[in-house]
């Protein structure tokens, strides 16, 4: 028997579980466990500028590593600094565990010094929450936490600690608890076997199939399987912005990602498909335009592993509740062997597809001319040749965002690292931090732009601290391109408050910083540019690249419209 | 249609704000709400009832089910059952309005549990839409105040809610 304080049960358990970053700051209530860390070496904790950037990071961690991210932050400010991150998590089902400091338990309620109800702030964003009463339940609420937090439909998790429960001079027996039993929870393993049966049958008698696949086909880890089933179907496939990478986006029966900003071809994929076949996502706004135009001719099944994201916003024909791998595999063991019903039909579907490629081929920017100024769009091209594709990508929010996903080729799950719900500006830099600490060789690099990375540049700090060798991609237009774009198209270009008036030489701040910063203008500049930043793995890298302030995203779907409605460019639009 | 939804859960503080929260984040609605310990003094026993159409309904009945503290759940609504709440009115009783005030609190089954020169405190318990009738009754009479627990509901047969 082992006689531990709060603290150093903390310590302990996150060693215990296997924890290898925690990232943080510290303050008053936490630090008890700060000194804890302290007197260990297997947790490395990395200090972060802002709280809202650990937050990103362990989210940017858990999204590459798909284990869960751990923040540790003090009472008050710390605590609701996090909340941010917490809320991206949250939105995009990332496993995450938060520890909160919390002012001494008989202070609770007397709003003092540096006293938040984090609990309270945090309710609607977290999966579940807990409050530390007494120091001797900490190892079994720290498991709890983090199987919460990993399980069914993953999510972030806060654990709020009272600074006496952590007191060095109270100290309690500490076992780690190997096993946790919730009697409330109990997250499916499996989906209804005859539900899956009759979807099957449903997927062998389609004439105009179409998967649509989203986040959690990627957290669920079932992208293999999914592409083995997809390939035997020989269906398209269509991805949500958190699905990217789910399927491999270089083979041809990927159409590439839909809804708003979609590709052309998915959206009328989707838009004419006798079947749509779900799985992991979770029919968002974003995705279906006006729900009443949503894909007028065709049957849904849905696969998700939460009960509640089935015929949310709309309805299935075919509901499964299960997860994402298990559910593929059984549809996978049923489709072998089996024949298509139809096959000549799905041949016509596919000339129909390929003709709405055809379509948009080579028309979906402009190139710029030699000497002016660069297409966003191409900054990305660029980038994907450079780093064959392979990299981590985290981005930010807004055009560089919808850029990064459209231009950029993900072959591979996890690959793409988005805010895709919540859709937080500041997420990238901190996120490419998380994930570059855990993946050393390999490349990350953060598309951003200067609107973006100026909610979280601190962390510049951070990197150089840890020598923690990010690339970041600004893409400078000089204004909030999004908000911009929109302002053009349903404003008459009145820019209220969607430019830079005044942007930092970011040459010299990040020089300032130590780091190598790179401008570039113009084409012939860009390649040799990408290619001196990815030299080096080790050494951050930022290059500002002035980009054309007018560019549009497009596609774009037509507020209120179905999902065949679209704005192509400028001037087209369906 | 109005669902009464019973809900057994960990008797744990910040329970009953996950529920309440859920209500007012998702833009669901509460008419009434009645929660308190079980025989089980690990559980408590929450009431709610609600309105909104099957798909409102279907949403609300699946994300209680998601919060970590709800153990189990019925949707009392969905078959017989049976229905109560309890009711406490202060009301006018004075002059010729006292025996007036007296017959109807018979009338309705209902019983006197203080008296004041002025005043009666009537205990009434039914269904909402009885409660209701008796406070339209005495509402010539003048009500002074008006104290409902909201509703509690049980499923009728050998249909049970535990564990």
């Amino acid at each position: 028997m082992e006689l531990l304080s709060g603290a150093d049960m903390i310590a302990r358990f996150l060693q215990d579980e296997g924890v290898e970053y925690i990232y943080g700051y510290p303050g008053g209530a936490a630090l008890h466990i700060y000194d804890a860390l302290f007197r260990q070496d297997k947790v490395k904790h990395i200090l972060v500028r802002h709280e809202q950037a650990a937050t990103h990071a362990a989210d940017g961690y858990a999204r590459a590593s798909g284990k869960p991210g751990v923040v540790l932050v003090t009472s008050g400010p710390g605590a609701t600094n996090a909340v941010t991150g917490i809320a991206t998590a949250y939105m995009d089902s990332i496993p995450m565990v938060v520890l909160c400091g919390q002012v001494m338990s008989h202070l609770i309620g007397d709003d003092a010094f540096q006293e938040t109800d984090i609990v309270g702030v945090t309710r609607p964003i977290v999966k579940h929450s807990f409050s530390i009463r007494h120091p001797s339940e900490i190892p079994e609420v720290l498991k709890k936490a983090f199987y919460l937090a990993s399980t069914g439909r993953p999510g972030p998790v806060v654990v709020d600690i009272p600074k006496d429960m952590t007191a060095p001079t109270e100290r309690y027996e500490y076992v780690y608890p190997k096993k946790v039993k919730l009697r409330s929870y109990n997250p499916v393993t499996r989906g209804h076997t005859g539900q899956i049966k009759k979807a099957v049958e449903m997927m062998l008698k389609a004439k105009r199939p179409v998967f649509y696949t989203g986040g959690g086909v990627v957290t669920g880890k079932a992208s293999e399987g999914l592409t083995d089933l997809v390939k035997q179907l020989g269906f398209p496939i269509t991805t949500t912005l958190m699905g990217i990478g789910s399927y491999p986006q270089s083979d041809r029966q990927c159409l590439g990602w839909l809804g708003m900003h979609g590709s052309y071809e998915s959206n009328m994929a989707m838009h004419h498909a006798d079947l749509i076949i779900a799985i992991g996502a979770r029919f968002d706004d974003r995705v279906t335009n006006n729900t009443s135009k949503f894909c007028p001719t065709a049957k849904i099944i849905h696969v998700d592993v939460d009960p509640s994201s089935v015929s949310k916003t709309v309805r299935a024909d075919v509901p499964i509740v299960g997860p994402a791998s298990s559910v593929i595999n059984e549809m996978i063991s049923l489709v072998q062997g089996q024949a298509i019903t139809h096959p000549e039909a799905l041949t016509d579907w596919w000339q129909k597809i390929d003709g709405w490629r055809a379509e948009r081929e080579g028309k979906l920017y402009e190139p710029s001319k030699p000497g002016e100024v660069l297409k966003p769009q191409e900054v990305i091209e660029a980038l994907c040749r450079v780093t064959r594709g392979e990299a981590y990508v985290t981005t930010d929010v807004g055009q560089h965002q919808m850029f990064a996903a459209q231009y950029y080729k993900f072959d591979k799950p996890n690959r793409l690292i988005t805010s895709g719900g919540l859709g937080t500006m500041g997420f990238g830099f901190p996120a490419a931090m998380g994930i570059k600490q855990n993946f050393p060789e390999d490349d990350v690099v953060c598309v951003t732009g200067e609107g973006s990375f100026q909610m979280m540049m601190q962390e510049l700090s951070t990197c150089k601290q840890y020598g923690v060798g990010v690339k970041i991609v600004n893409l400078n237009n000089a204004s909030l391109g999004m908000v911009r774009q929109w302002q053009d198209l349903n404003y008459k270009s009145r820019h209220a408050h969607s430019y830079m008036e005044s942007l930092p030489d970011f040459h010299m701040l990040i020089e300032a910083y130590g780091f190598t910063a790179i401008t570039v203008r113009t084409l012939d500049e860009l390649e040799p540019a990408l290619e001196r930043a990815f030299a080096n793995k080790h050494e951050l890298v930022f290059l500002d690249v002035k980009v054309d302030p007018h560019e549009h995203v497009y596609p774009m779907q037509v507020p209120l419209g179905a999902m065949r409605d679209m704005l192509l460019s400028k001037t087209e639009r369906t | 249609m109005r669902h009464i939804i019973s809900i057994l859960m960990e008797n744990e503080p910040g329970a009953l704000s996950r529920v309440v929260g859920l209500f007012s984040q998702r833009n669901f609605n509460i008419e009434t709400l009645n929660v308190a310990p079980t025989e089980d003094p690990s559980l408590s026993r929450l009431t709610v009832t609600t309105v909104g159409d099957d798909r409102v309904i279907e949403q609300i009945t699946k994300h209680l089910n998601k919060l970590i503290d709800v153990v189990k759940l019925v949707d009392l609504t969905e078959g017989n059952h049976i229905e109560r709440e309890l009711m406490l009115v202060k009301v006018k009783a004075l002059g010729a309005a006292r025996d007036e005030v007296k017959r109807t609190v018979d009338i309705f089954r209902a019983q006197i549990v203080d008296v004041t020169p002025s005043l009666y405190t009537v205990q009434i318990t039914g269904d909402a839409s009885k409660l209701d009738a008796f406070l339209q009754a005495m509402a010539p009479v003048g009500i002074l105040e008006v104290a409902r627990t909201g509703v509690s509901g049980i499923a009728r047969g050998d249909k049970v809610l535990s564990l």
